[in-house]
């Protein structure tokens, strides 16, 4: 689980906040306490973690809201790094 | 957004030893004349162009050195240890090189980045106005789109730099939420106010900016205009205002250092040199000490944000506090321990002890950083 893109993502969030108790595919936005440091926080671990550039266009709320969407756009941008 | 972040560090071609030379050279002896003139003479500004401060860090296909971060704070430790003025003014630049290079789009890298790394556009961070500074929520400026474009309404005031420059980096509150927008300092409806007789980084040319019904067209906006990433623009780009605000406070310690070192190595009283009383003693141990610890929490924040790792923004946070506080109490003691001399023209502790305070206060208050940090404190050991 760990070692999955799901599980890292998840690890960093509970890291970051030990007192929330989510799934992955519930709205870490709904927490409450999700503010701007936080997300640049979650888009430079995103881009670090899994080596993937996070363009503009990708910057929208619904790309980072849950676990597995942020999984889904980490899979994305590395199937169109490897592919170019 | 570039690939900054996932780009192996390049080689150094500016270090520390040459920007010390550098500012030993053409800064270090005409600061205080800087500070009384209240500007930074245009002769320089070229040079450090030339010598390519302005923005190291741009890569070199933008006409910068690609310079990691680590080394991007070294220079600014260097520079401000020779003036916070002219550090200011690379800081500000700094600050909207490093927006453009994280958040700009293919077009505004080609039309901004070569002209930004050369100097030949100098570049100014515009957040604070009369009635809001570290409270962006209170931002009154308004960005309203129309016509493709941006209709930009407001007034900024402290703004470093704001005299001189060419390009600003401007944050409005727009529809959904707060935008930056690069606007150039010739677009009809931009005033320029100068603000003198200020406290300290007394050069550093602060201004009032306002904005009259300015109109600019879409490639003004910078990163995205809505959604939980538009406040990132801002959050990033101060994160490296402190990063710089935070060297050059180490700066102005070693400054402080040097300065009273000198200064109690030739002054005698009572017979007695200065240099052997265990008080300046201990006034000198604590500066050598402060700025070796402030200098690796600079370093530390500057590895890691090589790195990419997140945990830089609170690394930062603690080094500008930690650098900023240590710089306002040494250059008391600097002054303090010239005495008379401290409080006159003739000597430069005067200039470190005024542009010290400013480090406690820009980039953030440091009010306001004692409070994140301890709200990172409860984060990490009581959820």
């Amino acid at each position: 689980m760990s070692e999955t893109i799901s599980g890292r993502i998840m690890g960093f969030i509970t890291n970051r906040f030990p007192q929330a108790d989510i799934s992955e595919s519930e709205d870490i936005f709904a927490l409450g306490y999700i503010n701007s440091l936080f997300a640049m926080e979650l888009v430079m671990f995103i881009e670090k973690t899994f080596a993937v550039t996070v363009p503009n266009a990708e910057l929208h709320i619904d790309n980072f809201r849950t676990a597995k969407s942020m999984t889904g756009l980490v899979e994305r941008l590395q199937s169109a790094a490897a592919a170019a | 957004m570039t690939d900054q972040l996932t780009l192996e560090p390049t080689a150094r071609v500016l270090d520390r030893a040459s920007v010390r030379a550098f500012v030993d050279e053409h800064i270090n002896p005409y600061a205080d004349a800087y500070d009384r003139a209240g500007a930074v003479p245009e002769e320089l500004l070229a040079r450090i162009g030339e010598a390519g401060l302005w923005a190291p860090f741009l890569p070199p296909g933008l006409g910068g050195s690609g310079t990691d971060m680590v080394t991007f704070g070294e220079i600014h430790e260097e520079v401000g240890r020779g003036c916070s003025s002219v550090r200011s003014l690379l800081t500000v630049h700094g600050m909207l090189s490093w927006a453009l290079q994280r958040w700009g789009s293919a077009e505004q890298l080609e039309r901004w980045g070569p002209s930004l790394a050369a100097g030949r556009v100098l570049g100014a961070f515009c957040l604070t106005e009369p009635q809001a500074g570290s409270d962006t929520g209170a931002i009154t400026t308004r960005a309203v789109p129309r016509g493709g474009g941006w209709v930009l309404d407001g007034a900024k005031k402290w703004i470093t730099g704001g005299r001189r420059a060419d390009l600003f980096l401007v944050f409005a509150q727009g529809p959904a939420s707060t935008v930056a927008l690069l606007v150039p300092r010739d677009t009809p409806g931009v005033g320029i106010s100068p603000i003198d007789d200020i406290l300290g980084t007394r050069a550093s040319m602060l201004a009032e900016v306002t904005f009259s019904d300015v109109r600019l067209g879409p490639d003004a906006l910078l990163g995205p205009a809505a959604g939980f990433a538009a406040g990132m623009v801002l959050t990033g780009t101060l994160d490296i205002g402190r990063y710089s605000v935070a060297a050059g406070s180490v700066g102005i310690v070693q400054a402080c250092l040097e300065a009273s070192a000198a200064y109690a190595a030739r002054r005698s009283v009572g017979g007695t040199q200065l240099r052997d009383l265990p008080l300046i003693q201990a006034k000198l141990s604590e500066m050598v000490t402060d700025v070796r610890a402030a200098r690796l929490l600079v370093a530390d924040a500057g590895r890691l944000k090589d790195a990419g790792d997140s945990a830089t923004i609170m690394s930062t946070w603690v080094a500008k506090y930690f650098a900023s506080t240590a710089a306002a109490r040494h250059a008391a003691e600097a002054v303090q321990i010239h005495g008379a001399n401290g409080c006159g023209p003739e000597y430069p502790v005067a200039r470190y002890y005024r542009d010290a305070k400013v480090m406690e206060i820009i980039e953030g208050s440091n009010e306001v950083q004692r409070t994140t940090i301890a709200a990172e404190a409860y984060r990490r050991w009581a959820p």
